[in-house]
C-alpha cells in the first residue's frame, strides 16, 4: 500500500446517524430481556467512535439495530434511529434493508475463521458483495475486487483471488473480511471486535489498516471492543456501555485521562498494563445485573464498593463535564461527596512499552 | 518479589519437534533449550504458528519429540520411560487450556470434570475422599462446592476457566503449563484469573510455564520471558531486563505492538515490523549467546557487536 497520511477529520457539526432513546428487547423462553435501555447517541461524519463494555453489556445488539440484524426474537421497543432521510426503526421488510445493509452501512465481524465461506474462493466472496449492489460486467467486478484486495494490503492479489480461505492466515482472513465490508465503499463501517481473535502484532497491523481506509474513503467507523487498551490508538470518541446503557461518553483523551464514572474507573484499573508486579490486579467484583429484571438506580451500584445511597434508588441522569464529555453518575451531582478515582489511574500518563525502540 | 532461582525444575535440552511424514517433514521447533526454576513463572511468547504451544505439549508428552530431551527434577521424562514414571509425570505436570468454552466436557458434571484425573492416577482414594478433594479444589479457585453437581454450560467464561484450573490443581502438581489461559476472556475477568493464578502459586508453591502472545500480560506475571519465532528461541531474559533492553528485532517488534491505554503515546506509536531478511546468516551462523548475565540472545558475531553497543558496553 502506498503511503498516504493516516489522518482523518471528523466533522462534529454533521451527524450521519442519530439514535434517540432506543430500547431493544428480546423474548427468551417466555421471559422478556431488555438488552438496550434507552440509548441516545449522535454519530458524526468521519469520526471513529469506540463502544466499550463487558460481554453482555449490549454493545453488539445496539449496533446490530443499525443494520437490521437483530435475531428473530428481538425487537426495537421504543426510540428512533435516523439515518439521512430514513428512520431505520420503521424498516420492516428485508427489501428496505438491502438499500442500507452492505451498501451504506457495513460490518466487520469478530472471528475471521468463521465469517468466511470455506467453499468459495476469496475473490468470489468479495465480488459477490460488490455485484449484489452494482450492475457491472464480470470483468469490471473482477478488476474492482483486485483493487480491493490491494487496498486491504494483501500481496499478489491476482494469485490470492483464486485461493480459498483456508490458504490464508488469521490476519489475512481478517483483511479479506474487511475487503468484503469495503466492497461498496460504505459510509459507516461497524467493526465488531475486529482484532480480538488475533495476535498482538497482527492486531496492530489490522488497526493500522482500518485507520488508513478510514482516511482514504472518509469512513465513519464504530469499533466495538471489550479492551480499552486497544481503542486508545484508533478512537476519537469513546462510549462506555454497561447493562444496556451508555454510562459515559467523551473524547478519547477525556475518557482515559479524566474518567468520571466508577465503571470506567474499574474497567481501566483492571488492565494488566497498569498492574504492578507482585501485587494483585484490580478486578471488578460480582457479575453484571440480570437484564430480565427491572434495574433500579445505577446499574453498576451493586458492584461498586463506593456506591452512594442514591445510586440504589434513582437512575442518574447525564451530567455534563465538558460539551463533549458526559457521564451517568450521581458523583457529578453538586451535592455528592467527593470521591476520587483510584490513584493508580494517574499512571496511564507515564506508561511505557519498555526499551528505547527508536534506535536500531 | 525476588524468587530464589537455584533449583532447576524443568530442563529442556535441544528440543526438536517434527510434524508431517518422513518425506515432507515440517520442523515446528528447532533445537530449543531452556531451564525453568522451581517457583518461578516462565513466559513463552510468540505469534501464532511460532511453536510455543508445541513446546508446552512436548514437555507434557502429548507431542513426541524428534530430538533432544526434557528433564524433570533431574530425571529424563522424554522418549521411552517406565510406566511408573509416566504416571508420576501425568500427576506432576498439569495443563490449563486456552478456551474454557471448548476444553470442558459438555456432558459431564463439574464433579467428574475436576476429579477425572484422580480417578485414573489415585485409584486408592475412596469416593468420599475424592469428593472432599473436589470440594477443596473448587474452594481454592473461588467457586462454591455445590457447583460440583452442575454442568459446564451453567457457568460464565471466567468461572469455566476456574474449573479448568481446579482440574489441574486437584492433582497436586508441581508444574503447570498454562497455554494462553486468558486470551479468550474479557478484560475484567482476565484480571481475576491472573490474580487467582498468582495466589495459587504462593499457596501451593507452583511453577508455571505461561504461554501467550501478549507481552503486556506477561510483564505483569512472568519472572523470565523467552521470545520464540518460527520455532527458534531468539531472546531470553528476566522480564524487566527484556523490557528495558530488548535487543532482538523480533522482540522489539512484539514490544512495539503492545496496546497501551494511553491515547497520547498510542496515536504516535510506530509499529516495528520484523523482517527476517535483516539477518545475514548465510556465512556467519547465529549462536545462542549470554550477552549479559541471565540475558540470552540468538545472534551472529556482527549482531553481537551491535547489541553490545546498544547495551552500552
Amino acid at each position: 500500500m502506498e503511503d498516504y497520511i493516516i489522518e482523518h477529520t471528523p466533522d462534529y457539526n454533521n451527524p450521519v446517524l442519530t439514535v434517540e432513546d432506543l430500547v431493544v428487547k428480546f423474548n427468551l423462553r417466555g421471559q422478556v430481556l431488555t438488552a438496550v435501555r434507552g440509548i441516545s447517541l449522535e454519530l458524526y461524519k468521519g469520526e471513529s467512535l469506540a463502544i466499550v463494555g463487558e460481554s453482555g453489556s449490549g454493545k453488539s445488539v445496539f449496533t446490530k439495530t443499525f443494520m437490521g440484524l437483530l435475531d428473530n426474537n428481538g425487537w426495537i421497543d421504543n426510540g428512533h434511529i435516523y439515518y439521512h432521510d430514513y428512520d431505520l426503526t420503521t424498516f420492516k421488510k428485508e427489501k428496505d434493508w438491502t438499500k442500507i445493509r452492505g451498501q451504506r452501512i457495513a460490518m466487520v465481524f469478530q472471528d475471521p475463521m468463521t465469517s468466511l465461506n470455506p467453499l468459495k474462493t476469496v475473490g468470489k466472496q468479495i465480488q459477490e458483495a460488490f455485484t449484489l449492489h452494482n450492475k457491472v460486467s464480470k470483468a469490471e467486478a473482477k478488476a474492482r475486487t483486485l483493487e480491493l484486495l490491494a487496498d486491504v494490503g494483501i500481496p499478489e492479489p491476482e494469485k490470492r483471488y483464486k485461493q480459498y480461505p483456508h490458504e490464508f492466515s488469521g490476519g489475512m482472513r481478517q483483511r479479506v473480511v474487511i475487503a468484503i465490508a469495503m466492497a461498496c465503499v460504505p459510509e459507516i463501517l461497524i467493526c465488531d471486535e475486529p482484532t480480538t481473535a488475533l495476535d498482538v502484532t497482527i492486531q496492530a497491523q489490522i488497526l493500522d489498516l482500518l485507520k488508513k481506509l478510514q482516511a482514504k474513503y472518509g469512513l465513519t467507523v464504530i469499533y466495538i471492543t471489550h479492551d480499552l487498551g486497544v481503542v486508545a490508538n484508533v478512537a476519537d470518541r469513546i462510549a462506555v456501555m454497561y447493562a444496556g446503557d451508555i454510562v459515559e461518553i467523551g473524547t478519547c483523551d477525556e475518557v482515559f485521562y479524566d474518567p468520571k464514572h466508577p465503571y470506567t474507573w474499574a474497567l481501566l484499573s483492571s488492565l494488566p498494563q497498569l498492574g504492578i508486579k507482585g501485587e494483585d490486579l484490580y478486578s471488578i467484583q460480582g457479575t453484571p445485573p440480570n437484564l430480565f429484571q427491572h434495574i433500579q438506580g445505577d446499574a453498576f451500584a451493586p458492584r461498586n464498593p463506593q456506591a452512594l445511597k442514591v445510586d440504589f434508588v434513582a437512575r442518574p441522569p447525564y451530567f455534563e463535564v465538558t460539551p463533549t464529555h458526559k457521564a451517568r453518575t450521581w458523583l457529578l451531582d453538586p451535592r455528592a461527596p467527593k470521591i476520587d478515582p483510584p490513584p493508580h489511574l494517574k499512571n496511564i500518563m507515564n506508561l511505557n512499552r519498555g526499551g528505547d525502540l527508536s534506535n536500531g | 518479589m525476588a524468587k530464589d532461582l537455584t533449583d532447576v525444575l524443568v530442563s529442556v535440552r535441544n528440543m526438536e519437534v517434527t510434524f508431517g511424514s518422513k518425506r515432507h517433514p515440517f520442523v515446528a521447533v528447532h533445537d530449543v533449550s531452556f531451564d525453568i526454576y522451581k517457583g518461578e513463572t516462565f513466559g513463552l511468547v510468540g505469534e501464532s504458528g511460532s511453536g510455543k504451544t508445541t513446546i508446552g505439549r512436548a514437555i507434557i508428552r502429548i507431542n513426541p519429540m524428534s530430538a533432544g530431551e526434557v528433564l524433570f527434577n533431574g530425571e529424563r521424562i522424554s522418549g521411552k520411560i517406565s510406566k511408573e514414571l509416566d504416571k508420576q509425570v501425568t500427576q506432576n505436570i498439569q495443563m490449563i487450556f486456552q478456551d474454557p468454552m471448548a476444553s470442558l466436557n459438555e456432558r459431564a458434571k463439574v464433579d467428574y470434570i475436576v476429579s477425572e484425573g484422580l480417578q485414573n492416577v489415585r485409584k486408592d482414594l475412596s469416593k468420599e475422599e475424592r469428593s472432599k478433594m473436589v470440594e477443596q479444589a473448587l474452594l481454592d479457585v473461588g467457586l462454591l462446592p455445590e457447583f460440583a453437581s452442575r454442568f459446564p454450560h451453567e457457568f460464565s467464561g471466567g468461572q469455566r476457566q476456574r474449573i479448568g484450573i481446579a482440574r489441574a490443581l486437584i492433582m497436586e502438581p508441581e508444574f503447570i503449563i498454562a497455554d494462553e489461559p486468558i486470551s479468550a476472556l474479557d478484560v475484567s475477568i482476565r484480571a481475576q484469573v491472573l490474580n487467582l493464578m498468582s495466589k495459587l502459586q504462593k499457596e501451593h508453591g507452583l511453577t508455571y510455564l505461561f504461554i501467550a502472545h501478549d507481552l503486556s500480560v506477561m510483564r505483569f506475571i512472568c519472572d523470565r520471558i523467552a521470545v520464540i519465532h518460527k520455532g527458534v528461541i531468539v531472546e531470553l531474559a528476566e522480564t524487566e531486563k527484556l523490557f528495558a533492553h530488548p535487543l532482538h528485532p523480533y522482540t522489539r517488534a512484539l514490544l512495539s505492538a503492545i496496546p497501551l491505554p494511553d491515547p497520547k503515546s498510542e496515536k504516535h506509536k510506530k509499529l516495528v515490523i520484523y523482517d527476517p531478511s535483516c539477518h545475514h546468516y548465510e556465512t556467519d551462523k547465529p549462536v545462542w549467546t549470554e550477552i549479559e548475565p541471565g540475558h540470552f540472545i540468538m545472534a551472529n558475531k556482527e549482531e553481537l557487536e551491535k547489541y553490545n553497543k546498544m547495551l552500552g558496553k
